[in-house]
């Protein structure tokens, strides 16, 4: 099964994990401060704040621990919705792979930033934010699992070639579920996605950083390989 | 990183598979005839020409012109459906991709010359069979009960005029009277299909009749989904259904469609509707290829899903027997492309992969209140073995239950969009 694949990726992200840790103090998520220059970037779309309201974005106090899509008078996307539903509550680790590239949570969210590469400043931006929560100090400084995230599977994954004939088969069993015309209808569509974005979401399931239990049993037993190469079939089916 | 195939031809060479010998090598194109067209049958006939671009003739036999899925033929009995929204038709597999639709029952086949006889006399040459009937009923399983009886007291286990007989009967019975459902023993299609059936009669009950009882007499000790589906009975349906299990008498069940009596171990209980579904075994045309085993079922090679009997011969969906998948429209699906994959393999010498399986299915207890079971599966060499499973818990909140709901609805649409293009 998903043997040698993931035996592999696991070790890799525990290398990522380890890098990452000493890469950054480790007593601390990052640099508030710092995370207050960041935020420029948000604040184009979100208040944060006492006096914070809806705006493009939602109001983002108090965002630790809260269910995603979980504001009652913000009206969000269907995908970010569903992510909610599903029971994705805004963690450290969560938030981190959401700024890190949006679509890793939610394809169709309607937060169109492109995502911050940086971990540095994405942890300096998570500790400004932590700061706005009800209870910062409930909040860990520096969770272990943080750096653990799925925007830094290593290069060479995202990089992976995909072969065409099997992605094909491979796909053949998503297409019970996902119709290959595009059509979204209860399930998402999953075609004609960057090839990225989609390696990002199959790898959130799999890491079971995004809960659906048949996804994340999909992709659970998905090789690294077969990832890529599905991520590759998708990309350009058309129907 | 490149791609390491050498991993997964082994496995398939491992099996004895006939790996990239192309089978016919200087004849015309290969045929492959395919018995039955529906969720196996249909889905493999399309998968086969489709990938091969017309390099294999292939022949789709199934006497009806409209499939009716029995998927969702609950949802319709439970008023959530149109009758049509059940149809399909062979159109495009017909058009888009060239497939001969033969409009006939199989009858008989000879696996020493190749060839199977359709009930007008036809006779078609095969390099590959693939045999995908699905059930028929066990004669004598219920006594008093056999398939002239079925107007009266139907199984609606094949979805058609069956399921509109019994939608009609529900909606028919006197204020306050009793239906009765006798449930099948293991193994049968659908292991949550009479359950689902039980939860869409007490729908329509509870609101046009409101003082009716269900009652179900079960064989079994226990069944799919049943700490879901009584957690749900109790909630919308309370007071509504009774099971009766082997423990007192389901075992030994008898029916007397003249008189509308069901004798439960002895005892005589009149009711108002009966839907009777019986034992199980592979559709009958799996017994006439000599393929199936003293139980009635056709047992395959995991990791192809070829008959242990015959490597030229494919048995897909309910009529095989396989292992650990449940026998429903999705595994059947599952089943279909793996046999297909082998089969262009052997054919035309196209690459082959390893076998992967899976299944989910999803049940509606009342409205927007879903439940799923699942699991994913792989090819041993003694059977395709579960590896990974998951189900609905109790006490979900019901956005979720909604949402699993909405869930089905797009895999009906996905799943007959794969199986008839
Ligand atoms: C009430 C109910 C609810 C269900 N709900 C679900 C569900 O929600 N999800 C799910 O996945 N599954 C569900 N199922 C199970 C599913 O319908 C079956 O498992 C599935 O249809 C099996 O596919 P198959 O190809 O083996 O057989 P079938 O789909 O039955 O197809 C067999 C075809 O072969 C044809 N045929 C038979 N004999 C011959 C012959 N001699 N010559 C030519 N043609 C022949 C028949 O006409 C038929 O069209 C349900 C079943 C029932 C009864
Ligand atoms: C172009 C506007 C825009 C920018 C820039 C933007 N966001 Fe958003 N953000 C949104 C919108 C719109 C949503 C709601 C998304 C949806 O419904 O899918 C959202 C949602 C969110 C959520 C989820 C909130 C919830 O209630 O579930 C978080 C967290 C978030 N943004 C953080 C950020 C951070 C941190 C930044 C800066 C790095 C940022 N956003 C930049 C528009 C923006
Ligand atoms: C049994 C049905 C089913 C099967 C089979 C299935 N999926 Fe999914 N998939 C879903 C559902 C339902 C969702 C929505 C999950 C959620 O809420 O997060 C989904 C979501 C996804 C998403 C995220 C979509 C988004 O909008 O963010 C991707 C990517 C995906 N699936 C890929 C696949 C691939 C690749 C396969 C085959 C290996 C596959 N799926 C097989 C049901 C299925």
């Amino acid at each position: 099964m998903a043997g040698r694949g993931s035996i592999n990726l696991a070790f890799r992200l525990a290398l990522v994990s380890a890098l990452g840790a000493t890469a950054l103090p480790a007593a601390e998520i990052g640099d508030a401060g710092n995370g207050a220059v960041i935020w420029g970037d948000c604040a184009g779309c979100h208040e944060i704040g006492p006096e914070a309201k809806n705006a493009i974005g939602p109001k983002l106090n108090g965002i630790f621990g809260r269910r995603a899509a979980g504001l009652p008078d913000f009206d969000y996307s269907k995908s970010l919705t569903r992510a909610g539903r599903d029971g994705v509550v805004w963690t450290l680790e969560t938030l981190d792979a959401y700024i890190a590239n949006p679509r890793t949570f939610a394809s169709g969210t309607r937060m169109s930033y492109p995502g911050l590469d940086d971990p540095g400043k994405r942890a300096d931006l998570l500790a400004f934010l932590r700061d706005f929560s009800d209870r910062p100090r409930d909040i860990p400084e520096a969770a272990p699992t943080a750096r653990r995230t799925l925007p830094e599977l290593p290069p060479d994954i995202l990089a992976l070639q995909g072969d065409p004939e099997f992605g094909e088969y491979l796909a053949s069993e998503c297409q019970a579920c996902h119709q290959a015309s595009g059509a979204d209808e209860g399930i998402p569509s999953i075609t004609l996605w960057p090839e990225e974005n989609f390696v990002l979401a199959m790898h959130a399931y799999k890491q079971k950083l995004r809960p659906h239990p048949v996804m994340q049993m999909m992709a659970g037993r998905l090789t690294e390989e077969e990832i890529a190469a599905l991520a590759a079939y998708f990309a350009t089916l058309t129907e | 990183m490149t791609l390491n195939r050498r991993g997964f031809l082994g496995t398939i060479a491992a099996t004895g598979a006939v790996l990239a010998a192309p089978a016919v090598l200087g004849q015309t194109k290969p045929r492959v005839v395919v018995i039955g067209g529906g969720a196996g049958g249909a889905t493999c006939a399309r998968y086969l020409a489709r990938d091969s671009d017309g390099a294999i003739d292939v022949t789709l036999v199934e006497p009806a012109e409209v499939y009716y899925t029995c998927f969702f033929s609950n949802l319709y009995i439970g008023g959530f459906r149109e009758f049509e929204s059940l149809a399909h038709r062979y159109d495009k597999l017909t058009g888009e991709h060239g497939i001969t639709h033969a409009r006939a029952m199989a009858e008989g086949v000879d696996r020493d010359a190749g060839t199977v006889t359709l009930a007008g006399g036809e006779v078609l040459a095969y390099d590959r069979l693939v045999i995908a009937p699905g059930i028929d009923f066990v004669e004598g399983s219920v006594p008093g009960w056999d398939l002239s009886r079925a107007e009266i007291m139907p199984h609606a286990y094949k979805a058609g005029p069956q399921t509109q007989i019994l939608k009609s009967q529900v909606e028919a019975m006197p204020e306050g009277g009793t239906f009765c459902m006798v449930a099948p023993p293991n193994p049968y299609r659908c292991p949550p299909g009479p359950y689902e059936r039980i939860s869409m009669v007490a729908h329509v009950l509870k609101a046009r009749n409101p003082t009716a009882k269900i009652l179900l007499v079960d064989p079994k000790d226990k069944y799919s989904k049943q700490a879901l589906f009584e957690e749900g009975w109790e909630k919308h349906y309370s007071g509504m259904i009774t099971r009766i299990g082997p423990d007192f008498g389901a075992a030994n069940v008898e029916v007397r469609p003249d008189a509308m009596e069901v004798v439960i171990d002895g005892e005589v209980e009149k009711v108002d509707v009966c839907n009777v579904i019986p034992a199980q075994k592979a559709g009958m045309i799996a017994e006439a290829a000599g393929v199936t085993d003293d139980k009635g079922w056709a047992p395959v090679n995991p990791h192809s899903m070829a008959s242990r009997a015959d490597p030229r011969v494919f048995v897909l969906g309910d009529a095989s027997a396989q292992g650990d998948m449940p026998k429903s429209g999705f595994s059947a699906n599952s089943q279909a492309k793996v046999a297909a994959m082998v089969i262009r393999s052997e054919l035309t010498g196209s690459k082959a992969f390893p076998a992967k399986y899976s299944n989910t299915c999803w049940s509606l207890i009342d409205t927007d209140d879903g439940v799923k079971v699942g699991a994913s599966y792989e090819a041993t060499d003694e059977k395709i073995a579960s590896v990974d499973s998951f189900i609905s818990q109790t006490g979900e909140d019901a956005d979720l239950r909604k949402a699993t709901y909405e869930e089905s609805l797009g895999w009906y649409a996905g799943i007959t969009a794969d199986i008839f293009g």
